[in-house]
């Protein structure tokens, strides 16, 4: 017995060569070393025995097709292993064009998912079976991690689909598409029930088409869809395309797009290896640079990290509420409800009035309506989930429910009374959860019956969109409460970040300094629009004065009332930040209190932003816009990073992860950067270097961008930013 | 050592502008045949000229392809007529060509390697689109990304915004433009500049620019659509601007094809030379050049480098503002020309003082050499000394030359 390779192949009775990827050291296939030297040795062998096979039929052993990139490979190339990696490419893709160049049929059985490279692989084979199963999706996602698809994917999909069909259906979101999207795009030929079927279907394709031999592009004049830049209808837009990209970056620095967009072009101008090699080129330097890493580690180490239960007590069982009471029918209630009855819970929603309780449940009406005419779901599911939410105003129907999620106004006493009634309704042992944003959990938890099992269960706005949520355990929580608020987290479907309690815990804390600094920069003298430019092309999703009046300007100045008063009444001192002032003419002196006032940084007209408030520049000089913008854009990355390293030196933030995939999922911390806390990782120098480049600005913008300590030291010593696991 | 030569201006003319499209009187002629007309009127008007002694035909053409490619002004050269031995090259410097055509002879006349050169350009619009030739920076993603490419129509708009010229105000400017140029027709101001194009059977195809309208008011102009909003919005390039002049909220959008030059066919030429070769040939000289310059600015706003490059042109003869009797601003758009006169704290009065290219249009590769010969006949109308003419130029560059009268 020869030891197992990555890829085999066998002829079968009829002659077809039958390929399987197969990576015996893991449940899925990548591209690995061992799949590369394989893959080699088979499509060698296939060439060598042209003769003695009638074609070939590409499939896998795996759950899922084939995974797609080796990215602990990819993350570990450093700037100096271009040449390293555009060798590796290139072997891999001659591999792949080999195989559709070889002289005989290849179709491709896509028995699961395929994705990056996986798909890659399937694109160079002359037929491709999907499978029209729940969960299997086709595409090239590698752009959501910094990357392109350099096994060839840019190339072909450029040359099957045309510049911009290939350019915005594929390639510059990375977008997943379920089997019948991706047959419509013909990422697939044809689909099939099963993975049986759709080894049969490869099979007969094969048998009944010996003469198709090769691709479309390398036969006589093959025309790429929508043509070239040398086709006028495509010379007339392609200028717009890179604007266009820009516009839609905000002129973040995300270079993955703008390198498909290239690839993309100067691709489709020359044959088929030239573009293969230009592709790989452009690879090459998205691979070797630190956004790609940053984003890799966010978005693929981290994310499985949490999803994987590293924050979630490993003792307590898997667990699932089957009816869940929402008090507080408001905005933040009424998404809550909705977001678990799609779970497939039962869902109290008890405001106090039956009136404001329908208003609640209305919400989720609109959503419901909503998703039926754009074709996401049924009337049928539709009803079904609307059935499952009952409005209410009598504790008394909170008979039976495991888990109560309290979102009413943000007041201790109110919060314990509700607690205090639903107490006498809910089952003996179930779950208590506050989804307060501002108040301290242990200070909650005080006014209920079962401080042990009460638990913050941070959502954020608009809950039915945004995908994280915050849990904060208190002094008493214990762990059975945090797993079943982990595993309920996961249960919608959102993802779970925990923290320690804390005044803001987390997010709110973090974001806080992130708008105060914006705000600071109007008592500077800088012009508003500036600023807003600073805040987007640092990769924020909303600008930061913007941002500022959809949360109002009073919530946080009340919040900074209350932080104030605790640190005196702790003996503490009080130090104001040059944004409070201007917060406080806006309130006091021009009634701008944000936008549900309909005037803020902005002006409203019927609640629609119109356009940045005169009185800006007119009565507090910001006029100034001689400046850099990449540091202003610095200026607010640096002090949420250094916030964040703050929490984790208090114990407010245990794991990386929890920080960075929490900033950029909760709170629009810019995705290029991997984090609060990768970014400063991925700083240029690293830590060391983030902590020089703080000290300068603590030189010119003061205390607040003193570095703590900790990462002080730990930058000194060459270690990582900080402690947390 | 021995010293520089002087260069001169012998003769400077032009071909009517027809409108460039397939209803403009010369959509029927090829470019090649408005240079030789050219290059027969100059062998005409100087009948002393041994055609021998010249050394180069140098012209600008922005889209140098189709009918207008490979090398149009060698090709020119040979069908006119011209000696074996007068060689031609085609250059391009955008929106400039025809005045860097002059200036390149100029360089080569007082370097001391070259006598004598004709010098201007031609640009067959309606024939040979704009954008005919691709190009390495919008064509390019990778380019235009990163530099913040944007169409000079959105620069002009941006310009407009920054300074705060509203509708009214280049509306203005070009019922202005026009007005004037239509007086220059009428007072026949450029009779002795323009030469008719004529068919093979010597019958007179165009004699007058077509572009012109006299009649123009501010109020019919306000009622036209603005050219850029739309592609500025949603062709992205508005977002790529305004990432770079980052204190804009927004672009306003006033240009339109009413206050933008005119898209038109054309050709000029000039005969350049040496004191030396002017005299063997019995030429008279018109003018003197007395400084050249390119500078550049912000490729994105694209349209600001006139300023820069008059500055550099004055400094390098050592000249001021004061010294200049008229100024020539190619009005690719009008505030384009009203940022230059801002810029240089001069007059309207002594500015494109017979109109412009709002009104006459703006054959790409010809224009620098029409306006540098509209300015000589102007200045030698009203009996001044010297004149200053600028364009602004794609990629952000703008060009000057001084002339004097000598």
């Amino acid at each position: 017995m020869t030891e197992q390779k990555a890829v085999r192949w066998e002829k079968d009775a009829d002659g077809i060569a039958v390929v399987t990827l197969d990576d015996p050291a893991s449940s899925a296939n990548t591209m690995n070393d061992a799949y590369r030297e394989a893959m080699r040795e088979v499509v060698d062998d296939l060439e060598k025995n042209k003769d003695d096979i009638v074609g070939v039929v590409v499939t896998s052993a795996k759950k899922t097709f084939f995974a797609g990139g080796n990215l602990e490979q990819l993350s570990a190339a450093g700037p100096d292993d271009a040449g390293r990696i555009v060798e590796l490419v290139t072997e891999v893709k001659a591999q792949l064009r080999k195989l559709e160049t070889f002289g005989r049929p290849v179709a491709s059985a896509l028995v699961g998912t395929a994705l990056g490279g996986g798909l890659e692989i399937a694109l160079a084979t002359h037929h491709r079976v999907g499978v029209d199963a729940k969960g299997v999706v086709y595409g090239l996602p590698e752009v959501s991690l910094g990357l392109l698809p350099g096994g060839g994917g840019v190339t072909r999909v450029t040359r099957m689909l045309g510049i911009a069909n290939g350019f915005m259906n594929v390639l510059a979101q990375g977008q997943r598409h379920k089997p019948a999207k991706a047959l419509e795009l013909g990422l697939v030929d044809e689909l099939a029930a099963t993975r049986e079927e759709a080894f049969d279907k490869a099979r007969a394709w094969v048998l009944a088409n010996p003469e198709h031999t090769t691709q479309p592009w390398d036969r006589p004049k093959y025309r790429i869809p929508g043509g070239t830049p040398s086709s006028p209808s495509l010379a007339a837009i392609l200028p717009a395309f890179p604007a266009n990209l820009r516009k839609t970056l905000k002129g973040a620095p995300m270079p993955a797009p703008r390198n498909i967009l290239a690839a993309a072009v100067e691709g489709a101008q020359v044959d088929f290896d030239t573009a293969s090699k230009i592709e790989g080129r452009y690879f090459a330097e998205l691979v070797t640079g630190q956004v790609s890493k940053n984003m890799t580690k966010a978005f693929f180490f981290d994310l499985n990290a949490i999803n994987g239960g590293k924050s979630r007590p490993d003792g307590p069982a898997k667990w699932q509420p089957t009816k869940v009471a929402v008090l507080g029918a408001g905005m933040m209630g009424a998404g809550i409800a909705y977001v678990c009855s799609l779970a497939g819970w039962e869902v109290v929603l008890k405001d106090v009035s039956r009136e404001a309780a329908d208003k609640g449940k209305a919400y989720s009406e609109g959503l419901v309506a909503k998703g039926v005419q754009r074709g996401k779901t049924t009337q049928e599911k539709g009803d079904a989930l609307l059935g499952r939410i009952t409005p209410t105003d009598d504790y008394a129907d909170l008979e039976g429910c495991d888990v109560v999620i309290e979102a009413v106004f943000e007041s201790v006493e109110l919060k314990q009374e509700v607690f205090r009634e639903a107490a006498k309704h809910i089952k003996p042992d179930a779950l208590l959860c506050s989804n307060t944003s501002t108040l301290p959990i242990t200070e909650l938890a005080k006014g209920v019956d079962r401080p042990d099992d009460f638990i913050g269960l941070h959502f954020f706005s608009p809950v039915d969109k945004m995908p994280l949520v915050e849990i904060i355990k208190g002094e008493r929580t214990n762990d059975e409460a945090l797993a079943k608020a982990f595993d309920l987290t996961l249960g919608i479907r959102k993802t779970p970040i925990v923290v320690n309690d804390s005044r803001g815990f987390f997010t709110s804390r973090v974001i806080g300094t992130f708008i105060n600094e914006g705000v600071a920069m109007i008592a500077e003298g800088i012009d508003p629009q500036t600023i807003e430019q600073a805040s987007s092309q640092a990769g924020y999703p909303a600008p930061v004065l913007q941002l500022m009046d959809e949360l109002t300007l009073t919530l946080p100045r009340k919040i900074r009332e209350e932080t104030r008063k605790g640190v005196e009444a702790a003996g503490g001192t009080w130090t104001p930040h040059p944004s409070d002032p201007v917060i406080d003419r806006l309130v006091d002196e021009f009634d701008r209190k944000g936008k549900s006032s309909g005037a803020g940084f902005y002006e409203y007209e019927n609640g629609k932003r119109t356009r940045l408030w005169p009185g800006l520049r007119e009565q507090f000089g910001a006029t100034n816009h001689d400046v850099d913008l990449h540091e202003l854009s610095e200026r607010m990355l640096f002090i949420e990073s250094i916030e964040t390293v703050r929490c984790v030196d208090e114990g407010v933030l245990t794991t990386v992860a929890d920080a960075n995939i929490g900033s950029i999922f909760g709170i629009g911390f810019p995705a290029w950067t991997g984090g609060v806390l990768q970014y400063i990782e991925g700083y240029p120098g690293g830590p060391a270097g983030f902590v020089a480049r703080a000290d300068e600005l603590k030189a010119t913008y003061g205390e607040r961008f003193e570095v703590p300590q900790s990462l002080r030291d730990r930058a000194a010593k060459g270690e990582s930013a900080t402690a947390a696991a | 050592m021995s010293e520089i030569p002087e260069a001169y201006i012998y003769d400077a003319i032009r071909t009517p502008r027809g409108r460039g499209k397939a209803s403009g009187s010369l959509h029927e002629v090829k470019p090649i045949s408005l240079v030789t007309g050219l290059i027969d009127a100059i062998r005409e008007r100087n009948p002393e000229l041994d055609t021998n002694t010249i050394d180069d035909v140098v012209l600008g053409v922005v889209s140098p392809v189709g009918d207008q490619g490979g090398d149009i002004a060698k090709t020119a050269a040979i069908a006119a007529g011209l000696p074996d031995t007068v060689a031609g090259v085609q250059l391009n410097r955008f929106c400039a060509s025809g005045l860097e055509a002059v200036n390149t002879a100029t360089q080569k006349v007082r370097s001391g390697m070259e006598e004598l050169v004709l010098a201007g350009g031609v640009e067959g619009m309606s024939r040979v689109p704009m954008g005919s030739d691709g190009g390495a920076w919008a064509m390019d993603p990778d380019t235009a990304y990163e530099t913040g490419f944007v169409p000079q129509g959105i620069g002009a708009d941006l310009i407009a915004t920054l300074e705060g010229y509203s509708r009214e105000d280049v509306d203005t400017f070009a019922v202005e433009s026009q007005t004037r140029a239509a007086k220059a027709w009428a007072d026949g101001r450029f009779a002795n500049s323009i030469i008719p194009v004529k068919d093979r059977n010597g019958l007179t195809v165009l004699d007058r620019d077509e572009h012109i309208r006299a009649g123009a008011t501010v109020e019919a102009l306000g009622g036209l659509k603005p050219s850029f909003e739309m592609m500025g919005r949603d062709g992205g390039f508005d977002a790529v601007a305004l990432q770079k002049y980052h204190w804009v909220e927004k672009i306003d959008h006033v240009h339109h094809a009413g206050n933008s030059s005119g898209i038109v066919d054309g050709a000029a030429l000039t005969l350049i030379g040496t004191e030396a070769a002017g005299t063997a040939n019995g030429l008279i000289p018109r003018a003197r050049i007395v400084a050249t310059a390119l500078s550049g600015a912000d490729p994105t706003i694209m349209l600001t480098g006139p300023a820069p490059a008059a500055r550099k042109a004055l400094a390098k003869a050592g000249l001021s503002v004061e010294d200049i009797d008229l100024f020539e601003i190619n009005e690719a758009f009008a505030a384009v020309a009203l940022r230059f006169m801002k810029d240089m704290g001069i007059s309207h009065e002594i500015t494109n003082v017979n109109g412009g290219a709002i009104a006459m249009g703006h054959p790409l590769g010809a224009t620098g050499a029409m306006i540098l010969g509209t300015l000589i006949d102007e200045l030698e109308r009203r009996d001044l000394r010297r004149g200053l003419a600028t364009l602004c130029v794609g990629g952000g560059m703008g060009i000057a030359t001084i002339v004097e009268r000598v």
